[in-house]
């Protein structure tokens, strides 16, 4: 049998390799590129690990509880590179009160929000609003700052802040002695505005994610609107909220521009929340830059490392949480 | 009992209309700070944008005018670093999870530490970015900035590279294999084609996300009063500026401030409503 | 021109599933075999050996030889390699939806490297011309997407696509399946043209679809081949009692 003729080509394609080496190595640069993602956090942990030993070694544990008492004013003190006082308490709560706070103020508005716009919103209106929800998550935090700055503070200077002192200043938490309309509270209620399109959103999407015959089961029992919301809906997402909330939380933590512009940044603890005061990510933002001493420095790098180990932990729980929920759920609409 | 069925009823019905109310409120209550504050960037700011902030570099204190020409060429060289390093790597992850990884343990964990890595606040990533670059060299500099944003830039591209490598069909890979094309080919010319409209969306919002951002540039790119361009040395940005100028004193400062947050933000909408175009026209037009 | 096919002793798995069980064949070369059978039968799993798209599948495994004129593809060569020599033609129409009808069709060969534009440009109209579809495109090759075409069309442009690397064998898997009953008649048309130029594998579930294209035909049944012969010789007087009940209609 003769040779069989090969067209031009087929000779082409019979003499092109079967590229093993390149698709060997265009795997391997996949898997690299993927990798870098652990790799990143290795290299930010062990960065800021190596960074902060100074402090570390200095202080341990206590850097986070230590109060300093000054022995001129026999006053507490927690935070004066210049003295050498160096105890991350006072941003350790000024971080918990203004999230926690955001957070009180955030999750009744989120969940509201998200349940007008997936039980009761008119078609025409969802889209819009959804992505104006959207536009609220797209927002800098510099520019939520500037408008807190000149627009939110003034006006809790003017008429928030007054009403509450009147009315609520005997539970000792909204007290006089600051006016200038800076503090936690503010932060707090830019904060909730920044993480409200964050818990809506995911908490949006975890409702959309309850099977509809979990609604009409309800319904056929002759609920009204809210008795299915209530029973055939929240209560078979609340996990997923709860994941939700918690990834605002997470967020809340550590968010920095807006705090910075308006909690005041003073390393003290009061009860007021109409008070000034710092947080972990506000103080580093604030400080760091004129930080002279190796121990100031480190101390800002170990707080900094002390809000990635939370961050992380907060959002690891979160997604959990929220995945249990939308795992094998049909895609979500956006 | 037929009575108290009544009163029951009636109550149930007023306690579906308070919820229904108090669901109306709050999202009107969530309305109201976004159109509140486009209400003021675009009085504040229109009112102070003029040719000389495009063009002119901030006056010194004291005297008026100038503008944030420099903040604003300093935030499109950091940009552009940051997208030379996000997008290829992002979507070379991306790439590994749809393409290699598919239901494997590694997979799993790189696609959850992606998401945790997303949760991280900006400014640690600008601490981490000033002791890998900035203390060996002893220097501020935008390539410390650059990269700071480089690098919040990759989880989320990679995630979303995924989820749209996921929705091209299984079809399309098996022709494409099926021709004898080799298989890095085919993820490139093919799969990874096919699905970048969706792609390049992704790429868009971390983008929008990355350019706003001024925590990670606070000790990395610092910021600059006068022209720069060297990857080298300090350099402005358009967020930064905007910091600056809001928490000094002066009157003029704020206006610039304001006009400077008017660019940024008109430039994000810009982004994102363009994203919102694209995959409203549906991301993979055509493939199913 | 097209080369024989001989398979020996061919065993495939999906995981546990032993889904093709010592199967022994020789497909002639220029000629159209087609392998009939019950759905879950073997038979698209078999066409899927014979250009190792079957490994594909990560679970997927296979024993056994299959030469292709005188090359055997699982110890001779890459699957990279054999795909090229081997078209194949889906169940379902899957030309690249992003890219132009010109595109789909010179894509065998562009992302093989090959880039003689002026002969890609005769590949292009020979391939389209052979699959019956150039008179119908040949005003917007690169205006309209493939994915723009009716599905009848899109099928006849994947079978384009297939040829325009010039393939020895062409497997079908169903191809006309999910076509209406026009589509489906252009396509046993250039079935029957192509048939002297290529040696083609053809599944199919439709018998009468086999008698009118095929000079071969197998019945499959449960993994296994049952029985392997002429067309004529299987729907008039098949040696076995299974063939003759699943040709009469008796099952499947």
């Amino acid at each position: 049998m003769p040779p069989p003729e090969h067209s031009a080509i087929r000779r082409f394609l019979l003499a092109r390799g079967n590229s093993a080496i390149a698709d060997r190595v265009f795997r391997a640069l996949m898997i690299l590129c993927a990798l870098s993602i652990f790799g990143i956090v290795v290299l930010i942990a062990w960065q800021l690990i190596e960074r902060s030993q100074l402090s570390w070694q200095a202080f341990g544990f206590n850097f986070f509880w230590k109060t300093y008492i000054d022995p001129t004013t026999g006053l507490p003190s927690y935070w004066d590179p210049v003295n050498g006082y160096f105890s991350a308490l006072p941003f350790v709560y000024g971080t918990l009160v203004s999230s926690l706070l955001s957070l009180l103020l955030a999750v009744p508005l989120a969940i509201g929000v998200a349940i007008f716009l997936t039980e009761m919103c008119p078609g025409l209106l969802r889209a819009p609003l959804a992505f104006l929800t959207e536009l609220l998550a797209a927002i800098p935090s510099i520019i939520y700052g500037l408008w807190a700055v000149f627009v939110l503070v003034p006006l809790l200077r003017h008429y928030v802040n007054p009403f509450l002192i009147k009315s609520l200043g005997w539970t000792g938490f909204f007290d006089d002695s600051n006016p200038t309309g800076l503090g936690f509270f503010a932060s707090a209620v830019i904060l909730a505005i920044m993480i409200l399109p964050i818990i809506s959103s995911l908490t949006r999407e975890v409702m959309t994610a309850v099977p509809h015959s979990q609604r009409e089961a309800v319904l056929a029992l002759g609920a009204t609107r809210w008795e299915m919301i209530r029973m055939g809906v929240l209560r078979n997402a609340r996990v997923g909220i709860v994941g939700g909330v918690i990834l605002g939380l997470g967020r809340a933590l550590g968010e920095t521009m807006a705090v910075t512009m308006v909690i005041g940044n003073t390393p003290e603890i009061h009860r007021s929340l109409l008070a000034n005061g710092a947080s972990m990510a506000s103080v580093i933002a604030n400080e760091f830059t004129e930080a002279v001493t190796d121990m100031h420095l480190s101390a800002l790098i170990e707080i900094g490392l002390a809000l990635f180990i939370v961050t992380i932990i907060v959002n690891a729980i979160a997604r959990l949480l929220v995945w249990a929920v939308t795992r094998g759920a049909p895609a979500t609409q956006r | 009992m037929r009575q108290e069925f009544k009163t029951r009823t009636r109550l149930r019905g007023v306690v579906d209309k308070a919820a229904t109310f108090l669901a109306v409120l709050s999202t009107l209550l969530v309305i109201l700070p976004l159109v509140a504050i486009f209400i003021y960037l675009i009085i504040k700011g229109a009112s102070s944008l003029n040719l000389d902030f495009f063009t002119k570099i901030p006056a010194p204190v004291g005297e008026s005018g100038g503008g944030m020409a420099n903040a604003i060429v300093g935030s499109v060289t950091l940009l552009a670093l940051a997208s030379l390093i996000g997008v290829p790597v992002g979507i070379g992850g991306g790439v590994y999870l749809a393409e290699f990884g598919r239901g494997t343990k590694l997979a799993n964990a790189i696609r959850f530490t992606a998401d945790v890595l997303n949760g991280v606040p900006s400014i640690v990533m600008g601490l981490a970015a000033y002791s890998l670059i900035v203390v060996p060299q002893h220097h501020f500099s935008a390539f410390a900035g650059g990269i700071a944003l480089g690098i919040m830039m990759i989880p989320t591209i990679c995630r979303t590279t995924e989820e749209m490598l996921l929705m091209v069909p299984h079809a399309v890979r098996e022709a494409a294999l099926g021709l004898g094309v080799p298989n890095w080919r085919s993820v490139i010319s093919i799969t990874v084609k096919t699905a970048s409209p969706g792609i390049i969306t992704g790429c868009m919002l971390a983008f929008a996300r990355v350019a706003g951002e001024t925590a990670p540039l606070i000790f990395t790119a610092l910021g600059n009063d006068f022209w720069s361009t060297s990857l080298n040395e300090p350099i402005a940005a358009l967020p930064l500026q905007i910091y600056v100028y809001a928490i000094s004193p002066y009157d003029d400062w704020h206006r610039l401030a304001w006009a400077g947050a008017l660019v940024l933000i008109v430039l994000i909408v810009l982004a994102v409503s363009l994203v919102r175009f694209v995959t409203s026209r549906g991301v993979l037009k055509g493939t199913s | 021109m097209g080369v024989g096919i001989e398979v020996t002793n061919l065993n495939a798995w999906y995981g546990t599933n032993h889904t093709l069980q010592d199967i022994n064949l020789n497909i002639p070369a220029n000629h159209a075999t087609a392998l009939i059978g019950p759905s879950g039968c073997g038979k698209s799993t078999f066409v899927r050996c014979l250009n190792r798209m079957h490994e594909t599948n990560p679970i997927a495994r296979v024993t056994g030889t299959v030469r292709i004129g005188d090359l055997d593809i699982y110890n001779d060569t890459t699957p990279v390699e054999i795909r090229r020599r081997v078209g194949m033609v889906f169940q379902r129409p899957n030309p690249f939806p992003t890219m132009s009808i010109y595109d789909n069709v010179s894509a065998g060969l562009k992302l093989n490297g090959y880039s003689h534009r002026q002969s890609l440009d005769e590949v292009v109209e020979k391939s389209l011309k052979n699959s019956a579809l150039w008179d119908e495109v040949k005003d917007d090759l690169k205006k309209k997407s493939g994915a723009s075409l009716s599905g009848g069309q899109q099928q006849r442009l994947c079978i384009a696509r297939a040829l325009a690397v010039d393939p020895e064998v062409l497997l079908m898997d169903e191809p006309a399946s999910a076509l209406d009953p026009v589509s489906t008649s252009k396509i046993e048309d250039l079935i029957f043209q192509l048939k002297s130029q290529y040696t083609i594998v053809i599944v199919t579930h439709n018998m009468q679809q086999a008698a009118r294209v095929a000079e071969n035909t197998g019945f499959f049944l449960n993994g296994r081949m049952v029985e392997f012969d002429s067309t004529h010789k299987i729907f008039t007087n098949p040696s076995d009692k299974r063939t003759e009940d699943y040709i009469t209609g008796r099952f499947g």
